[in-house]
């Protein structure tokens, strides 16, 4: 009987990016089966694998082109509980993976901001999370605990990367945007746990110089560490808010909790509200609250909150109103931050666009793996804002070029205008890189930054 | 969703694992720690369908390769399935085709096709396993049918008809086993209404659910149903609508 062929879709379904912004049209095609062939286009029209959409900006649309839906390719394939090791498909969240991971005894090592994420673009992102500085072997970024990538090219080619097999291939596709080829399984190493909690400190950061001493403080005996700060204060007291720094507990430690699946999304926005109830006028109100509140200075607590608190709230982002947000990821050298990220700071406030989620993280020395990895020693930075047009777009360049200038970098994940000249400064690598891209694939961000397969718009 | 636990262990097999309603079904069942004898006809999707299930906490998984219209190649592989442990607690049937009308309506052989598929096959393999749990006493049988069946239409008929056919030979079997049962063995007919799948892909349909969404509600109807259970259920409104408009207006509607 007919074997379903691979059909493009019109839009019924809406692709989208996390941020909301910019939102274009998209078509789709979907691949099931990892056997399946990869769709044959016409006229020059590339291809991008999709997962779960969670890239803030245009990294994971191709207008113009069509995505290549990998949900389907949920699979697990293997999973040892005696080493760790893990292979299953790309379309695999990286929830799942924990669900099933974490009552056996085993974690992820680097658990990003979601975990409603999909294997694939763990790889393609090279993630990191909260324990990138961790000096023994289970810090690092996502990349740095893969152990194999199949890849399967527009031409049909089907190879096996590792860091000792074509590594070329493999340094290209961890962080590659998904461009290489694509990712049609991997095998990971997860880390033992004995406990489904952690042990949390809570510290009252007093400012930006504080934050640098509670890292240094903190930085052997606590894997994880991450701050939240009040964008309301400046000056001297800039980057004042909560320092939070985790352990992992033992399972014989007093009140450690039980290994129990971290499940999925409990409740959600059920709507997206048609006026952004996180705006400039609340965002103040909000912060200060948030720093005003009692914290208790040591707790335990469950995996699945204490990694991806937001995740308990399906689709958050519709508090962001219909125009959505952008978010502004960077990172700078550690002896640039204490003078640049005041700056980033006032010129956002100077031109009315108030920040509703600001994350410090301290990144480690440990090389990358990836060619295009965002992470590398330094302070990476996260501002949130909700999308007011044109001006919204000004001021992203505006902080892009403070950090160009400082030596830092842009994530890709999250961007959605950051300029060419920024990128390949950011990214020396990037011209090596294009020649692993696929001659069939390509995506927005990728038209933008690197000036390659046509004008960008 | 409330939880409704399938007993540990319990035995379950699966006609046309590979279909996306079966796969979505089998994760399930598989984090519910049952035992899985799993049939499709492709077997590297197959095997990555029970390698998935394993993975997932499927206290055993077996499988076989059968294309179930070769009638005589049911047999061995029914019997394996009973055989490897001891019985069957259910049985899910979830294989089918969905042609283009246009494409078959005119055609007799394609039509047989369609019908051989979709209705044929499904009661081969139920008259087979009609005499075990009747023997056995207890346990479930399900099938796919379609909302498709409940009424012809020119857009889906040839379709529909076959799923008519499983429909009705379902409510016979459940109307047999109340009797020599005590409706002990329960028969179930699972009525989607159009499931984004690659079944469906590139078809316009109004209304597609999603497949993971429909899941939950076919695991509870094998877990305690007896009797025909629309997913998603308000489908069960829209067909009981459609089935009673009188034949003059139906005739002119579009639909």
């Amino acid at each position: 009987m007919a074997r379903e062929g691979l059909r493009i879709r019109a839009m019924s379904k809406s692709y989208e990016s996390w941020g909301g912004y910019p939102r274009r049209v998209q078509k789709a095609v979907r691949l099931d089966w990892k056997d399946a062939r990869l769709p044959v286009l016409d006229n020059g029209e590339t291809f991008l694998p999709y997962g779960s959409g969670r890239s803030y900006g245009d990294q994971c649309l191709n207008t113009g082109g069509v995505l290549l839906d990998m949900r389907g390719l949920k699979r697990f394939v293997k999973f040892d509980t005696e080493t760790g090791i893990l292979v299953a498909e790309a379309g695999v969240t990286l929830a799942e993976i924990l669900d099933i991971t974490v009552p056996k005894g085993w974690l992820l090592p680097v658990i990003p901001g979601t975990r409603l994420i999909t294997l694939g673009g763990a790889i393609a992102n090279d993630v990191h999370g909260k324990n990138h500085h961790a000096k023994h072997a289970w810090g690092g970024s996502f990349g740095h605990h893969v152990r194999k990538i199949w890849l399967r090219r527009s031409d049909g080619e089907d190879m096996v990367c590792s860091p000792d097999k074509k590594p070329e291939w493999f340094a290209a596709t961890v962080a590659g945007m998904g461009l290489t080829g694509v990712i049609v399984q991997a095998e990971i190493q997860l880390m033992p746990i004995t406990s489904g909690s952690v042990a949390v400190r809570t510290i009252k950061q007093r400012n930006l110089e504080h934050f640098f001493d509670l890292c240094a403080e903190f930085d052997e005996s606590h894997d994880y560490t991450v701050a939240w700060f009040d964008d309301t204060c400046m000056d001297d007291k800039v980057g004042r808010g909560i320092f939070m720094a985790g352990r992992l507990m033992n399972g014989d430690e007093r009140g450690a909790l039980p290994l129990r699946a971290p499940g999925g999304v409990k409740f959600a926005v059920p709507f997206s509200p048609p006026v952004a109830v996180i705006n400039p006028l609340t965002i103040g109100g909000f912060n200060s609250a948030y720093r005003l509140l009692p914290r208790r200075e040591h707790s335990v607590v469950p995996l699945g909150k204490f990694f991806n608190p937001l995740d308990g709230i399906g689709n958050w982002r519709g508090l962001y109103g219909p125009n959505g947000f952008v978010q502004f990821q960077c990172v700078l050298p550690k002896d640039e931050a204490a003078s640049v990220i005041p700056a980033l700071l006032k010129d956002a406030r100077e031109d009315g666009h108030r920040s509703f989620l600001n994350v410090l993280k301290m990144f480690g020395e440990r090389p990358s793996a990836g060619m295009l990895s965002f992470p590398r020693p330094g302070i990476t930075l996260t501002l949130d804002f909700p999308f007011m047009g044109e001006r919204t777009v000004r001021l992203l360049h505006k902080l892009e070029d403070r950090v160009i200038a400082a030596d830092g970098a842009l994530y890709p994940a999250k961007d959605a205008c950051m300029r060419a000249k920024s990128f390949k400064h950011a990214y020396p690598l990037w011209q090596e890189f294009a020649d692993f891209v696929d001659p069939a694939m390509s995506s927005d961000l990728w038209r933008r930054v690197s000036g390659l397969n046509g004008s960008s718009e | 969703m409330a939880k409704h636990k399938v007993m540990h262990g319990e035995r379950i097999l699966v006609i046309g694992a590979a279909s996306a309603i079966a796969q979505e079904v089998i994760r399930t069942w598989a984090k519910q720690g049952a035992r899985l004898f799993l049939v499709a006809r492709d077997e590297a999707r197959l095997k990555s369908v029970a390698d998935d299930a394993r993975v997932r906490g499927a206290a055993a998984v077996e499988s076989a390769v059968l294309d179930v219209t070769e009638m005589k190649a049911q047999v061995p592989v029914l019997d394996e399935a009973w055989k490897v442990w001891d019985g069957l607690d259910g049985v899910l049937i979830a294989h089918g085709w969905l042609p283009d009308q246009g494409d078959v309506q005119d055609d007799a052989r394609k039509v047989r096709d369609v019908i051989d598929v979709n209705a044929t096959s499904v009661c081969e393999v139920l008259a087979r396993i009609s005499p075990r749990f009747e023997v056995q006493g207890r346990g479930w049988v399900a099938a796919i049918s379609s909302v498709a069946g409940v009424r012809g239409r020119s857009s889906i008929y040839v379709y529909g008809a076959a799923k008519a056919l499983v429909s009705h030979y379902l409510a016979g079997m459940r109307h047999r086993f109340a009797a020599s049962t005590g409706g002990a063995v329960r028969v179930i007919d699972i009525r989607p209404g159009p499931i984004d799948t690659p079944m469906t892909a590139g078809m316009k349909m109004p209304l597609l659910a999603d497949v993971s969404a429909v899941a939950p509600s076919i695991v509870r109807a094998c877990a305690r149903a007896n009797g025909v259970v629309y997913v998603p259920g308000v489908w069960w409104a829209i067909m009981n609508i459609l089935a009673h408009v009188p034949e003059k207006i139906w005739l002119r509607m579009k639909i």
